[in-house]
């Protein structure tokens, strides 16, 4: 089967700090990887490249078997490759509604209609709401982005990722910064979108009980380099893994 | 849900409500006041002020469109209003006061000014906000370096005076009555003045109301978004650039066409009346006074500069004259030192209202 998105070689390099070295790593629909490593490892940088916020400096980005890497973050989304962003990166002034509004009308390619109003596009209008219901955020559907609490912020961010409805879903952190009860909302979502078998999800995630309770595989980004990439209980039993990621040396493990 | 989201709904709403209902009472006022000024204001001097309230509101929301709503800071704004008042003054004075001659000129302006705004946009929407600030300046000056150069077709800084459309002229009589006279309503003849006013009015106001439809529809969203947040907006699949691009199109066609009008209404076309930059001025300061991305704003904006520009000087020789026993406040009021006066109240109102008067009273930008 032609792997959903598929990496070779990947690299960035900055100057003379190689970010993202030489990934090779293959995606498939209804599978949700966690990528995960220290601070620094890459697993931001590596979405960057693969949705296109940054141009690698060798490597090629496959979706579907088609080469996308030289492709603008925004014909990427068109061909559904769907980013949640791990520092807030909403529309700040404009509401709740209007921001996922914004997605759904990108994705239904309504962008250029400039004679109906967009308030009054009944459709639009809906799904916002069904988005914003499933996000828990209806209630401050007309308040600015910018007045909300971190973490209604941070489910903002996923609502507009869900309104794209990708193929792609690329989340980074979703949970990082929320309250205990307002963790588990997002939690369940992705495991919603994880039923759906024709969808590729990647997670970006630290928290160790989410990783295992989502995890269909990890991948291990180490200083830029794919160090480790299996089944979650393999890996996670890795030395090397415990080693880099849980600051553990293999050898004092034993002892511990 | 979070207590202090909650909390802070109904307070801001309820102050937002009164603040949008104070301005859209004073812009529909306004609005009002022009659509009946011959009748209210029927002295040629108000007529002026209004005719120029009517283009400039064009010219301002079409400009607000690009500054407040996209975030695209140009400079060109007056050189796309020229080149359709310069078509319609060039053809005017060319063909003859025909309607040919309006629609011909005044059209290959218009699509004049859409090139050279799909031109510039495509050569330089890509780069940084202030280069294509750059850009649009030198675009403006080289536009009005032409204007005063190419005296053969444009009369060079003298500018050009024409004859416009019979329809238009004061002798022209829309109705008469009985006697063969010009009718009258209101004690306001019926004739081609009356004529011209409301070809001005109506053209205006059409344009106006298209820029609030485009606001408020799909598009206007992604220009806002592209305003908040240019990296999301392309993020979510929308082609920035391309956007850019369009908008700054539509904008220099709204102006244009408000060019042609003007240069109809004021029968003369020279670089002072359309390409100079201290009518670029103008407009940011209205822009700035009535508020970045707000439609009414302009509205207000436009009425309160063009009301202080045509009327303050008098203003002042009244109050002047008035506290002349007094010392030393005459002098202050002198009616020459009107410009002082009208800085001084830009200050305050900037002070008061740093997001404009609508924008301030409405609240937007608040965040």
């Amino acid at each position: 089967m032609t792997p959903s998105l598929e990496t070779k070689n990947l690299t960035i390099r900055f100057g003379g700090h190689t970010a993202v070295d030489a990934v090779s790593c293959a995606f498939h629909p209804g599978e949700l990887t966690v990528v995960v490593g220290p601070n620094g490892a890459g697993k931001t940088t590596f979405f960057n490249l693969v949705s296109g916020q940054l141009a690698p400096s060798e490597g090629e980005i496959l979706k579907n078997g088609e080469e996308i890497g030289t492709l603008s973050p925004s014909a990427r989304a068109r061909r559904g490759i769907g980013r949640a962003f791990q520092l807030t990166n909403l529309f700040p002034r404009l509401t709740v509604l209007e921001n996922v509004r914004l997605a759904v009308q990108a994705r239904e390619g309504l962008g250029p209609n400039f004679l109906r109003r967009a308030a009054a596009l009944r459709g639009l209008r809906e799904r916002a709401f069904s988005h914003l219901e499933a996000t828990r955020l209806k209630e401050v559907a007309h308040l600015p982005a910018s007045a909300l609490p971190h973490g209604d912020q941070r489910k903002l961010e996923v609502a507009l990722l869900l309104a794209m409805e990708p193929d792609i879903f690329m989340f980074d952190e979703p949970t990082a910064g929320m309250s205990v009860d307002e963790a588990p909302v997002i939690l369940d979502l992705i495991a919603d979108i994880r039923k759906d078998k024709t969808k590729t999800i990647l997670l970006v995630e630290h928290k160790m009980d989410v990783v295992r309770a989502l995890a269909d595989r990890i991948v291990v980004l180490h200083n830029g380099q794919l160090v480790a990439d299996g089944n979650p209980d393999e890996v996670i039993a890795l030395p090397i893994v415990r080693e880099i990621y849980l600051g553990i040396p293999a050898d004092e493990e034993d002892a511990a | 849900m979070p207590a202090t989201a909650m909390s802070a709904v109904p307070h801001v709403s309820g102050r937002t409500r009164t603040g949008r209902l104070v301005i859209y009472a004073i812009a529909l006022a306004i609005g009002l006041a022009l659509a009946v000024a011959p009748f209210i204001f029927p002295d040629v001097r108000s007529q002026e002020v209004a005719a120029r309230i009517c283009v400039f509101i064009v010219l301002v929301a079409s400009y607000d469109l690009l500054i407040g709503y996209t975030g695209i800071v140009s400079f060109a704004h007056t050189m796309f209003f020229g080149l359709g008042a310069y078509g319609a003054a060039i053809a005017l004075k060319q063909m003859g006061p025909g309607w040919d001659a309006v629609f011909l000129g005044g059209g290959a302006g218009i699509l004049a000014a859409a090139v050279l705004a799909a031109l510039i946009g495509v050569l330089s929407l890509r780069v940084k906000a202030i280069f294509f600030a750059m850009v649009t300046l030198a675009a403006a000056s080289v536009m009005l370096v032409l204007a005063s150069q190419l005296s053969e077709i444009t009369n060079g800084e003298d500018g050009l005076v024409y004859a416009i459309p019979a329809l238009f002229k004061p002798a022209t009589k829309l109705l008469t009555n009985a006697n063969g006279r010009v009718e009258t309503l209101f004690g306001v003849a019926l004739n081609g003045k009356l004529a011209l006013y409301y070809f001005v009015f109506l053209t205006s106001a059409a344009m106006f109301w298209l820029l609030t439809r485009i606001v408020r529809s799909p598009l206007g969203s992604v220009l806002e978004a592209i305003r908040e947040n240019e990296m999301r907006t392309e993020a979510l699949g929308y082609r920035v650039v391309a956007y850019r691009t369009a908008v700054f199109v539509i904008a220099a066609i709204v102006a244009a066409i408000a060019g042609v009008v003007w240069a109809v209404w004021l029968r003369y076309t020279g670089p002072a009346s359309t390409l100079s930059f201290s009518i670029m001025i103008d407009i940011l300061l209205m822009v700035v006074i009535g508020g970045m991305g707000t439609m009414v704003g302009s509205i207000i904006g436009v009425t309160l500069m063009s009301l202080a520009q045509y009327y303050l000087k008098d203003l002042m020789a009244a109050a002047a004259e008035a506290t002349a026993s007094i010392p030393l406040l005459p002098h202050v009021l002198e009616p020459d030192r009107w410009l002082l006066w009208l800085g001084l109240l830009f200050i305050l109102l900037v002070y008061f209202f740093p997001a404009g008067i609508a924008g301030t009273l409405m609240r937007k930008g608040a965040h």
